[in-house]
Formats: structure tokens, sequence, C-alpha cells
């Protein structure tokens, strides 16, 4: 070894060696260092970062839930429609990116290959409509509009259509048994906007982009357990998007059913009854306008008076509800909600009010009672009556004598309300009122007036109390526009706006004698009459109405009842209650209504009624009719439809008649009945979780002569006053056309039709 | 079997039997690194499984076969094995006479790659494609004629005993014979590898004691001349981005950004532990381009985890210790220069190919010793272990 040199071993170079040594283990510990700040430090952010990076979710929509009536026959329903869908994963397989299996499925389906491959394109900036919005990884319709035959064909040859499916896929649809149309209380279905669904993203059931949710009636107010959840298959995909496995799948979940307390066939009959009544209308004459009747829109509801349940609700003007069905178009959305529609959205029974009329004078009587007036009080029935140097006058200035308060509530006496209500009046302080008791206005309250009822439907109206309260709100909303409008001496509206300035804030003895006929501002809906006869039906309970009975669970393993709620109780003594249900059963019989009750079996099935028409500035009377049996509460209400009994009477009677099979003879036959008692249960399920529903038929009535005609002519009834349309938008009318206050300053009508 | 032999090491030691000879003192297994020989083994093994995750799903690649890259990954790392052993076999001392012959040869093969021999892989020419499915990087192989040619040089006179340090005329001419490959391997254009041959050259000069001017003149070229590159407008926007979207993958999204990035997350997502071998998301997902090759270290940082992609680190960690050892343990100045070359291209590839994964150095397509998939990388650096273990042995020239 002698023959080796020492030379690599001079001091320079070990020092050179060592610093080479120094500066390779720098960096190693450099990489070292950089190492445990990537995946110690930030792992966690970097997980999240390649789990955005290679799993996709696919999203199938869950089916939704049907509202079923309360004998199980669906009212909404999912049809299926062939849906043919293309795979972009898979047709990006193909050798041509999927070119000629589109062209195929094109030739198949009668479409252009051009526009079916555009369908499939993505969207982006730069690419015009048609192209898909959605994930990528989702089965992008092609068409919904498949014919079996051609679902069939593309199935068949699977190999010739890889990527391609044809599945039947469920649209929304309202099958309308026995003719049920209840559009306004099923409501419909809207895509959802942006906001909700950034809005549910955080909740444990998010919204899809692509959902559609309940936008009105039933279909709103149960959206969250009619929905379901979406299913979610996760894919793991690579750099170029093919799928490479899956990730897990959370299959969807069906939404759960609605049992309603809707029996289809009463609601059918009850819509075309009113429609019938509306229809009637129109061809009559009114002597006051000097025109046919309008009729323009109507409600009726009909009500399990032990419950509150809602029987059949219906409004009028209607419109189909599938229209709704795949989107609407946006010519039939502008028919529905332009001005000439006259607005059929609108649910006239929980979203139209108007003044009650003479259907308020159950309220006067309960706070006459309740104020200590006798029953038997001997009030003078006179043809009119002066207060304030005003004449009030009865209904074509009839005059009964001395009367019991029955009697008035029978013949629907105005002067006897209004010799009450002024005697109250003065009582609690005439126009400087001394902690009024205020009796009339206290008991509408107790009649759950001016509230809303608790519907289960959404954007109910509350209807009003023209309270003290109400009037110095009201007063201080327009007083700077009725001063600066209004004019000693001028003009008709500049006289009632001069009027309204300096005193508008007051109950004046007018405002009090035209409350407690229930004219006025005096605003309620026909969901809030039928609660308040309900309740003097079943002795004093209010109930929260209701239409949704029970929500089963797809599977049928889970049935949540909805029970019904007590909303509160009558002011009434039950001496009271029964002392108005005698007046009520007399107005069948002897009374407002007894014309049109002619042969009625009072002793089997007794009936009970009041009659309103109240009147509306500047247009026809609404017709109102109140009417109960011990089991249900039926409430008519007609806007420009005349008189009560006149307009709604044979409407109602031919509804009570199908429910408890009254024969033309006046026999009772429970058999021939569609429902001569309420329904207690709840339809059967099937083991699969279906719900059983009976092939119903639609209610025909036994053969029996031609119905006589109603005629307006025979209608004992008349009021004076003014007011409120069942336009939602009422409770703010502009100071023109509100208030009683105007009617007490220009005097009643010269001619005043009819009233009830 | 020891009695038939008629073979001998030593005519004047008893005779022994294979295995006694084998593990007796003096024998060449004995004397041998091994820290650093199972190092590079272990390095290579588990690439071979780096590789085998990275394509087994790579159809376009593998055409079906999943094991073809596993497969020839092993190959080369078993040629590159046969290849140390020649070379421990011919030794260092021996190869120094041979200098000139692989200089001359390495360098007309890298002007082949000039011609329309050369082919052009992942945007390098810098392949002559053999045929058969091989193809080799003559780049590759000029490394070690680069380094073991500047060792001749600078170690000539000092190790004859005329001077003690290398002079500037030696300098100068080591400096010349390194530039004629490494000008070629610039026109290629192949600029990871001239980056290599730079940090050879210098590793080499340091080693040898040559006059500091020298190293500290070639570094503030290096530094003045990136500078004017940079400023001078000579590079467009697109490669200065491309250049500098290691630190802000945004400059170029689609490209370099977008392997960065992806790199990045394949490696932070692999914690502690790591994913488990075959299981990394990115990796299956082909998220990650190249990632048999200049990526590989990617796959270990996703799937292994900390632990693993640590491991490797300590694994290079322990060769260049080793290389450093021999480098400094060796009598001869030749074998001195020959380890700092060595050292030098070990530590600055792997340091540019695991640091551009990790996101700290620009992208360079450069591989990782023993475990990027590539047969001239791995042959070449095969053939740099058996020059270590050669300057350890210390063997005399072969007759």
């Amino acid at each position: 070894m002698s023959n080796i040199p020492e030379t690599g071993r001079t001091p320079r170079v070990k020092i050179r060696v060592i610093t080479i040594q120094v500066l390779v283990f720098s960096l190693l510990l450099t990489l070292g260092g950089r190492l445990w700040y990537l995946q110690i430090r930030n792992g966690q952010q970097y997980t999240q970062e390649a789990n955005n990076n290679h799993v996709q979710q696919v999203v199938k929509p869950a089916v939704r839930g049907s509202i079923v009536d309360d004998r199980g026959v669906p009212l909404a329903d999912n049809a299926t429609r062939l849906v043919v869908s293309a795979n972009r994963t898979a047709l990006l397989k193909q050798p041509d990116d999927g070119k000629a299996v589109l062209t195929r499925l094109a030739g198949i389906l009668g479409l252009n290959a051009a526009d079916v491959m555009d369908r499939v394109r993505l969207c982006d900036a730069k690419t015009p409509q048609p192209c898909w919005n959605g994930s990528p990884y989702q089965p992008i319709p092609i068409t919904d509009k498949a014919t079996t035959k051609q679902a069939l064909q593309i199935m068949e040859q699977r190999e010739d259509y890889p990527g391609i499916t044809a599945e039947p896929t469920a649209v929304r649809s309202y099958p309308g048994p026995v003719g049920v149309n209840a559009a306004q209380v099923l409501g419909y279905l809207g895509p959802v906007t942006d906001k909700e669904v950034a809005a549910s993203e955080k909740t444990d059931n998010p919204l899809l982009r692509s959902d559609n949710v309940g936008r009105a009636g039933l279909e709103s107010e149960y959206d969250q357990q009619l929905r379901g959840k979406s299913g979610v298959t996760r894919y793991e995909v690579d750099n170029l998007g093919r799928v490479i496995g899956k990730a897990g799948a959370t299959p969807s979940q069906p939404g759960s059913n609605l049992v309603t307390s809707i029996d289809s066939r009463v609601q059918a009959l009850t819509e075309k009854e009113l429609a019938q009544a509306m229809k009637n209308l129109r061809k009559q004459f009114d002597p006051v306008s000097g025109e046919n009747f309008k009729a323009d829109s109507g409600a009726a509801v009909v009500m399990d008076v032990h419950t509150g349940r809602v029987i059949a609700m219906a409004s009028n003007p209607t419109y189909n509800p599938n229209v709704w069905t795949g989107g609407i178009s946006s010519a039939d959305y502008k028919n529905l909600t332009d001005k000439k529609s006259n607005y059929p959205l609108l649910n006239r029974a929980t979203q139209g009010q108007s003044a009650p009329g003479s259907t308020f004078k159950v309220i006067s009587t309960s706070a006459a009672l309740d104020a200590g007036y006798p029953e038997d009080g001997g009030y003078p029935c006179t043809s009119s009556m002066n207060v304030g140097g005003r004449t009030f006058k009865n209904y074509e200035s009839e005059s009964f004598g001395d009367i019991s308060l029955a009697k008035a509530l029978e013949v629907s006496c105005d002067t006897v309300f209004y010799g009450i209500a002024y005697d109250q009046w003065k009582k609690d302080g005439g126009i400087h009122p001394k902690n009024p008791k205020d009796w009339f206005f206290k008991t509408a309250h107790q009649f759950g007036l001016g509230k809303k009822t608790g519907i289960d439907l959404p954007n109910e109206v509350a209807g009003r109390v023209p309270d003290r309260q109400w009037k110095q709100d009201y007063w201080d909303a327009n007083k700077a526009s009725w001063c600066k409008n209004g004019k000693k001496g001028g003009s008709y509206v500049e006289q009632i706006e001069y009027e309204n300035c300096k005193d508008g804030y007051q109950v004046r003895p007018g405002d009090s004698l035209n409350y407690a006929i229930g004219q006025g501002d005096t605003l309620l809906t026909p969901i809030q009459e039928a609660v308040m006869y309900s309740a003097i039906a079943n002795g004093g309970t209010m109930y929260e109405p209701s239409i949704g009975k029970a929500v089963l669970s797809a599977d049928g393993k889970h049935v949540t009842p909805i029970k019904p709620k007590v909303a509160g109780h009558l002011p009434d003594s039950k001496k009271s209650i029964s002392y108005i249900n005698k007046a009520l059963a007399g107005v069948v019989t002897s009374g407002t209504a007894a014309w049109q009750f002619g042969g009625w079996p009072q002793d089997k099935i007794t009936l009970h009624a009041k009659t309103g028409t109240a009147e509306v500035a500047g247009k026809q009377t609404t017709s109102w009719l109140a009417t109960y049996t011990k089991d249900y509460a039926v409430i008519m209400t007609i806007s420009q439809g005349g008189t009560g009994s006149g307009g709604s009477g044979p409407a109602v009677r031919k509804i009570y008649e199908a429910m408890y099979g009254i024969g033309a003879d006046g026999k009772v036959n429970p058999k021939a009945g569609i429902l001569p008692k309420p329904l207690t249960s709840l339809p059967k399920i099937g083991s699969d979780g279906s719900i059983d529903a009976p092939k119903l038929k639609p209610y025909s009535p036994p053969k029996k002569k031609e119905p006589v005609d109603p005629n307006a002519s025979a209608d004992p009834n008349a009021t004076a006053n003014p007011n409120a349309s069942p336009d939602p938008n009422a409770s703010g009318q502009p100071a023109g056309t509100g208030g009683g206050t105007q009617q007490v300053a220009a005097g009643p009508p010269a001619t005043l039709p009819r009233r009830d | 079997m020891a009695g038939t032999s008629g073979f001998s090491v030593s005519g004047y030691g008893p005779r022994r039997s294979a295995w006694a000879r084998m593990a007796a003192r003096d024998s060449i297994l004995r004397k041998l690194d091994w820290p650093l020989l199972l190092s590079a083994i272990t390095l290579s093994l588990i690439g071979s499984l780096l590789v085998y995750s990275a394509t087994r799903n790579r159809n376009s690649l593998t055409h079906g076969d999943q094991y073809y890259f596993f497969i020839r990954h092993l190959m080369n790392a078993g040629i590159g094995l046969a290849l140390m052993i020649a070379v421990i076999w011919l030794g260092h001392r021996t190869l120094r006479g041979a200098v000139p012959i692989l200089y001359g040869l390495s360098v007309l093969l890298m002007l082949a790659v000039l011609t329309p021999l050369g082919s052009t892989i992942n945007g390098a020419h810098s392949w002559i494609v053999i045929g058969g499915g091989f193809s080799v990087q003559p780049s590759e192989f000029a490394k070690i004629t680069i380094l073991l040619g500047m060792a001749m040089i600078l170690a000539s006179r000092v190790d004859a005993g005329d001077t003690e340090h290398p002079d500037h005329r030696t300098v100068a001419k080591a400096l010349g014979l390194a530039l004629v490959p490494m000008v070629v391997v610039m026109l290629m254009p192949d600029l990871g590898s001239v980056m290599v041959m730079a940090v050879i050259v210098l590793g080499c000069l340091m080693a040898s004691g040559a006059p500091k001017r020298w190293i500290l003149g070639l570094i503030g070229a290096g530094v003045v001349g990136a500078v004017a590159v940079a400023s001078l407008g000579i590079l467009d926007q697109y490669q200065l981005n491309r250049f500098a979207a290691f630190a802000n993958p945004s400059l170029d999204p689609a490209g370099v950004g977008y392997n960065t990035n992806q790199a990045r997350i394949a490696i932070g997502s692999g914690g502690l532990l790591g994913k488990g071998l075959f299981h990394g998301t990115q990796t299956t997902g082909q998220f990650v381009p190249e990632q048999q090759t200049d990526f590989v270290f990617t796959v270990a940082g996703e799937e292994l985890g900390f632990v693993g992609a640590g491991f490797i680190l300590l694994l290079l960690g322990i060769v260049l210790w080793r290389a450093c050892r021999i480098a400094r343990e060796t009598s001869e100045l030749y074998g001195t220069v020959v380890a700092g070359g060595i050292i030098a291209w070990f530590a600055f590839q792997s340091f540019e190919n695991i640091g551009m994964t990790l996101g700290i150095m620009p992208v360079a397509g450069l591989p990782l010793p023993f475990v990027s998939y590539g047969g001239s990388s791995m042959f070449a650096v095969w053939i740099a272990v058996g020059l270590l273990q050669s300057i350890r042995l210390q063997r005399p020239i072969a007759a």
C-alpha cells in the first residue's frame, strides 16, 4: 500500500469535504422540515383538498310523499314519466366521446342529433344554451317524453347505448279524484332559490339546486315532511373525472305521506256547488246595481265541529294545479297572476276577507247577553232608528214590534242591535269614553276575530276588529292625507276626509251601530267564520282549524297524528250558547233562511243558520251563509253575490243533503250519504307502506224534480252599510273607501236592498 | 467443494472455503461499505413499490400489464447492482486509465442525441431509442464521465506529488473538459441535467482543494448569469412564470402550477402514517403527472406518510453520509474528487427532486436517485455506488 499517496487527506481537502458534508445535511434537514410542515402541520387541510379532488357526488332526489284525503285517496301524487338520460362519464369512455351513441339515440327519439349533443355538453361562460348546468357526474336528462317503445328499444340494445338510461322518473301530479280541484289547498311546487339552497346548507337535509319545494298550500306547509331526503352516491374519480370506484352511498329516503281531513267527494261537491251557485247568480238580476250579479269570487268551508278539521275547502276562481307539473310555462304563469285572472292562486277561504254582515250578529248577541241584557227584553224592532241626527233603517223598513234577542237573530232585525249597541256606547262614555267596557269589541276578540286562526296553510290573513286601538292607529296613519285633502262643504269624498281629519280616531255612535250588525270596518275570513260557528255548535270550544290529520312515514311504520288543538273558548255561558243555538235553528225553520230550507228534516238533522249580506262600497253585496249541524259547519260566501240565503242557500243545502243522504222527499238515509259522520280513523296502510285507497264514485244526488230556482225578490233581507271585499289587500284600504264613519256622514243610501 | 477449487486470492494463504473466504477479515465482502449498499438496495426496492403504485392503473402507459414498470424497475436495479459489481471488480483506478475513452464515448453518444437518432421523451430531447422498449439517456452517463474526467485532471499532478493542490491551469483544463458535455446537454435542451453537472463540477472542485476563487467565482458567475437571463428578457414571461410557479402555482395553473399543487396535496394529505400503500387517492386518481419518475416521492408522501417519506430521506442521508466518509478516508485525491462529485450529484439531485414535490424548488425533470423509474438514471447511480465502494476498497490497479 505504500504506492498510494496520502494526497486525499491534506487539511484543506479535509475541510472542504467536511464543508460539503455540512451542506449536504443541511439540505436534507430542510427537506425533512418542509415534509413535517406539509404533512403534520397542514395535513388536515391537504386531506380536505384531496377529498375534494377525487370524490364526486351524484344525487338522487327523494320521492315526494303523497297528500291523501281522509280515506286515503291521493290528492297530490307522483306521476311517472319516462326520462332518457345520458351519463357523461360513460360517453367519454367511447372512442369518439359518445358521438355515435348520441346520434343513434337522437334517431330513436326523433330528435335532432346536434341538439342532443349540445344538451350533454357542460355549460361554461362561452357555451350557449342548451348545455348541462349540473354536476358532470349526474345523469343528464335528454327528454322526459319518451314513449315505452322508445325506452324498450334503448334498454334492449344496451350495448348500442352505453351510458344511456331510460327510467321512469317521478313528477308531481294532482290526480283530482272524483273531480276534486282543491288547487289552493294543495298548493304547488316551485324550484328552489339560490338563497334557500344556501340557507339549507348547514341543515341535515340540504336542498339541491335541482330541487322543487312547496310554494303554496299544503305542499308548502308540510314541505319538510313531504320532501324526504335525497340520496347521495359518492364516486371516486381520477384526474380526468373518470369514475374509478364508489366511495359510499346514502340511499334516498322517500318523503312521508300526509293524510288530510279533506274528503274527496265532499270537496268535489263543495267546489261544484260553489261554482254552480256563482254561475246561477250571474244569471240573476240585481235591482240595486241594475245589472246581473257579478259573483266574481267565492269560498266555502266544510268543517268537523268537534275537531276543527277541514273536510272541504273551496275557493273560486280556481285553476288546474297540474299546470305546475314539470315546470310552469310562462304563458300559464301569466294567466294565473294577471289582473284579468282575478287571482285564482289566492285561497279565498283563508286569504279573502270581507265584512261579515249579519253573520256577525251571533257575536253581538253574545256581547249583549254577557253585558247583562236579558234574553227576552222586549227590544223594539222598529223600522228605523235616529242616532246623532241620522236615520238608521231596518231592511225595507220592516218592523216586528218588541221582540226577544232570539227573534232578532232569527229575523235579523238591525234596529234591535242598533239599540243595544247605542245604549252600550253611551254607557262607555260616548265620544269621550271613560273606562269603557267595550263588550262588543271584547266579545269579537273572544270569538277569535282579528287574529289568524292558525290553520295549517301558509299566508293566512287575520281579518280585523275595528276597535278603539285600531281606529286610533288608522287615524294616525292617515290623518296627514285626510287633513290635506279634506274640505268642509267640499265634494262627498272631501267632506268625509274633512270629518275624518277632525275626529277620525273616535268611535262615533254610527260606528258602533254599524259594527253591531257586522258592517263597517270589520273584516273576517271564511275560515274564521267556520271556527266561530263550529264553536257554537260544539258547545263553546274554538279549535285551531287543520287539514293535516296525520303524517305517515313512507314505509307506513311511523304514524304521527296531528291532533286537534284547542285555540280558546267562547265567552258565552252554556245557557247563552243553547239560547243562540235555538235561535239559529229558528233561522232555518221560520227565519231568513227558511225559504231555502222548505222540507228540511229538522227533527232528524237539526240545522242552524245565519245569513249575512254585507255591503261593499262601489260593489254589489257580499253574500254570507253560516250553517251548522251537531257535526258539521258549512260556510259559504260569494263576493258580489247578493243575499246570504239567496246566493248560497241551495248550494249549502245540497252539500248537507249529500253528506247525510237526505233524499228529495226529506227522508234521511245515512247509507246514501257520503259522510254522515266525520271520519275519525286513518286510512288503512298496506304492509309495504302504501295507503289503501278505495275507489270512489262522485256523489250523484238521487233523482228528483228540478229544484226551484232561487228568486231574488223572495229574499226577506236588507241592510245599510258599506265595505270590504274578499280582496286580501283590503286591510289597507284607502281613505276614500273605508269606514262606517263615512256611512254616518253620508247617511244611509236612499234605496237599501236586502240584508240578512 | 473447497478442495476442488484451484483458485486462491493469495498464494501464501491456506486454502479456504468460498464461504470462509467471503467472511474472512480481508475479504472484499467484509470490506464493502454495507450501510451504503443496503441503503441503496432498500431505496431501489421501495422505489419499485412506489413505481408500481403509481403505474398499476395507468393503462395508457402499461398497455394493460400492471406489473410492467414494477418488473422493469427491479430489472434496472438488478442491472445496476451488476454494474456496481463490475465497477468494484475493475476498480476505480483501472477506470482512471479508461477515462479518456469513456469521456469521448459519452460525448459522442450525446452528440448522437442531437442527430435524428435522438428522441424527445416528456419534453426533453435527451434520449436515444434503442428499440424493443429500451432507450438510453446519455446525459446520465455523462455525469459520471464528467466527474471521472475532472478527477483525473485535477488529481493527476497532486497524486503524482508535483503540487499540493490543483493549480489554475489544471482547474481551467478540468472546467474545459466539463464544459463540452454541458454545452451539448444545453443544446438538447435539458436544463435540469446541466444544473446537476454544474453542481458536480462544483463538488469536484471543492473536494480537490482547488483555489477558493474558482469556486466562489463559479458560484458568482452562476448567480450573475441567472439574474441576467431573468432581467434581460431572454426568457419569455411564460417561461419565467413556469419557473416561479413552484412558489406560486397560480402563475401557471394548468401546467407546472397544477403539478406542484397536486403534488403538495398528495404529500400533505398523507399525514403522519399515510393512506397505506396502494391506497392513495391522489395516486390512484392519477392527479399527479409523471408520478413514477420525477414525482415518485409524492407516492411515498401520500401512501406512506411522514414516517415513510422520512425513512426515504433517512436512507438518502445514510448514502450521503457514507459517501462523505469514503471521501474523507480515502488516501489519494483522485478518489476524494470522484466521491466529492458523486456526493454533490446525489445531494443536489435528491434535494431538487424532493424539493420540487414539496414546493420549495422549481420544477425540473430530474429523477430521485434509486427511487425514480428510469434505466439510465438507475444504472448511473449504481455505477456511482460501485465507484464509492471501489474507492473504499482502495484496490490496486488490476493487472
